[in-house]
This record gives C-alpha cells, sequence and structure tokens, in this order.
C-alpha cells in the first residue's frame, strides 16, 4: 500500500507518520509538498499534525486552500483514503471534506496528554479490526479541539455512523468528566459519509509503539490496511 | 481606494470560551453590571477601486471563502469609498 504524507509549512507530525507507516506498519510512504497538484499513485493521503500556517486566521483555514488540497479533495471524492489528525482533521473540517467546526478549549488551554477514547464505529475502514466500544489510549495535543456541529446535522452523523471516537473514562464511560476540550457529545472523531475521510483528534502515530507508552493506535492503522487488502504486519 | 472593516462574530448558540473567561474576570473586578459578552475578531481591508456594491459584493464572497468559518461565524461588512 502506498501513502502520501502531505507536508505543509508548519506541520510537524509528519516524519512521526512517515516513520511509522514506513518502519513500523511497512509499506511505501512518500512526503508530498503542500504545492504539488498531482497525488496520484497513493493509496491512502495523511494530513499531519502542527500548526499549519502558524494557525493564523482559524487553525486548518489557510492551509485549506494549498495546491495540494484540490487534488486531496478530488482523491476523497473519488475513493480515495483519507485520515486528518489533530492539525490534518481542523484541515479537512476547513475544506469541508467533513462535518463540523473547531473552537478552541473550553479551558483555553493547549492540552498534551494521553486519553482515552472509545470506538463508536467498526463498519469504517479506520474502525474494521477494533473492538464495538473498544477503549483506546492515545495523546492528544491540541487547543482547538472542541469539535462543533449543529444539532440537526450531529443526529444525522449518529445514524449514518460517522461519529468514529468519543473521549471516555478507562473503562469506557462517555461523561462530561473525560471530555478535555468541550467538543460536542465528546467527539474525538468523525468520517466521511462514505467512511473513506476520517479526521481525529488523538494521535495514533504517537501510540503505534510500546516504547512510546502505548500501542492501541496501531488498530487505526492495521483496520486501514486490512480493508484495503495490504498485508498486516504481525 | 476603499477601506474596509470587517466584524466576524460567533454566532448565537456557539459557546465562546474566551468570552466566558472575560466575563469572569470583569465580573471579579466588581463591573456587576455586566452579564453577558463574546469576543469576535475585527479586521481592516484596503481596497483598490471606488465601486462600492462591487467591493462590498467582493467582501462577502472573501469573508462566506475565508475570513469567516459560516458554521460557526457571521460577519458584518463596512465599505467606505475614499
Amino acid at each position: 500500500m502506498k501513502f502520501g504524507v502531505v507536508v505543509f509549512p508548519g506541520s510537524n507530525c509528519d516524519h512521526d507518520c512517515h516513520y511509522v507507516i514506513g518502519k513500523v506498519l511497512g509499506q511505501d510512504v512518500d512526503y508530498v509538498w503542500h504545492g504539488s497538484t498531482d497525488v496520484a499513485g497513493y493509496d491512502c493521503l495523511v494530513l499531519p499534525g502542527g500548526f499549519s500556517y502558524g494557525d493564523y486566521l482559524r487553525t486548518g483555514a489557510v492551509a485549506r486552500f494549498s495546491p495540494v488540497m484540490k487534488a486531496v479533495e478530488k482523491f476523497a471524492d473519488s475513493g480515495g483514503m483519507v485520515i486528518g489528525i489533530c492539525n490534518g482533521f481542523q484541515i479537512l473540517l476547513e475544506a469541508g471534506l467533513l462535518p463540523g467546526a473547531m473552537m478552541r478549549n473550553t479551558g483555553l488551554k493547549f492540552i498534551c496528554r494521553f486519553l482515552n477514547v472509545r470506538v463508536e464505529t467498526t463498519s469504517t475502514p479506520w474502525t474494521c479490526e477494533a473492538g464495538m466500544g473498544q477503549v483506546l489510549s492515545m495523546p492528544i495535543a491540541h487547543n482547538e479541539g472542541n469539535y462543533q456541529v449543529s444539532p440537526g446535522e450531529l443526529e444525522e452523523m449518529n445514524e449514518r455512523g460517522q461519529v468514529v471516537f468519543r473521549y471516555c473514562s478507562p473503562e469506557g464511560m462517555v461523561l462530561p468528566e473525560f471530555n478535555p476540550n468541550g467538543a460536542t457529545d465528546g467527539i474525538a472523531g468523525v468520517c466521511s459519509r462514505e467512511g473513506n475521510v476520517l479526521g481525529l483528534m488523538p494521535h495514533p502515530e504517537r501510540a503505534s509503539e510500546a516504547e512510546l507508552g502505548s500501542t492501541d493506535g496501531l488498530v487505526i492503522w492495521r483496520s486501514l490496511l486490512k480493508r484495503c487488502g495490504a498485508g498486516v504486519p504481525a | 481606494m476603499a477601506r474596509a472593516r470587517v466584524f466576524v462574530t460567533l454566532k448565537e448558540g456557539i459557546l465562546d470560551p474566551q468570552g466566558k473567561t472575560v466575563l469572569r474576570a470583569l465580573k471579579s473586578l466588581g463591573y456587576d453590571e455586566v452579564e453577558d459578552m463574546r469576543i469576535g475578531k475585527y479586521m481592516e481591508v484596503q481596497l483598490s477601486g471606488d465601486n462600492r456594491e462591487k467591493l462590498e459584493e467582493r467582501l462577502g464572497e472573501m469573508c462566506e471563502k475565508l475570513l469567516a468559518n459560516p458554521i460557526i461565524e457571521n460577519y458584518r461588512t463596512e465599505v467606505e469609498v475614499q
């Protein structure tokens, strides 16, 4: 399987993603510069975390108009796999590839720590190897993760199974005290109607090796590899 | 030449964590008359051309596309042709 990690000015998780995909998962992986308009040949595009364009105006608002994003939109529309992590998620929201918008964390603080999210659906390409309700320990690192969506849209998203992850207790209870940023309904990750585009605030690439404290993020990568018919490493 | 002012504000019903924090700070300073407040953005834009209607239309487009996020924000523009 061939991955492209998109690099925007200010991306800072691009190398982590590249490392995990290449060295841990053993897949082909390239960096794709934000000025590129050609994403032919890739099976999955990764929009990594960071502070693209300094988070000026709104997070992701400027990156969304990078030349590469037109190609990413076309790629997504034709069913290509796209994952946006943290700032990548924010860019996908601004681009309208995923529903909703991001606000500042309710506590106004940048939060960087491990927490738990619950798998809300196993019918997406990103969670087909996970258990329903499985609790994943992954780190978050953001100032704008307060996910907002209108009540009407949220209802439709719930019906269509677009809410993929919610913040939860270690036992998997979704409660306000385990919501780090004020996100509507404790939402930590959502997917597109067709499921091929995923956006999430936690960093699976920082939870893919035991040395870093958790391998729970691997289930997302493994799900993707399985759904795309690639070999899943042991 | 024209000067434009753009006001971007949060839509009603969208919680404003910054506004809430500043509201609490004002109250703690003893300004009990403050009942609510919300924080938005103010932008100054210089434009070429003097067709006010056209400039307002273009500025509206800029707001829809980039300066505001219509999902969570409203905007208002004022154009002053010089």
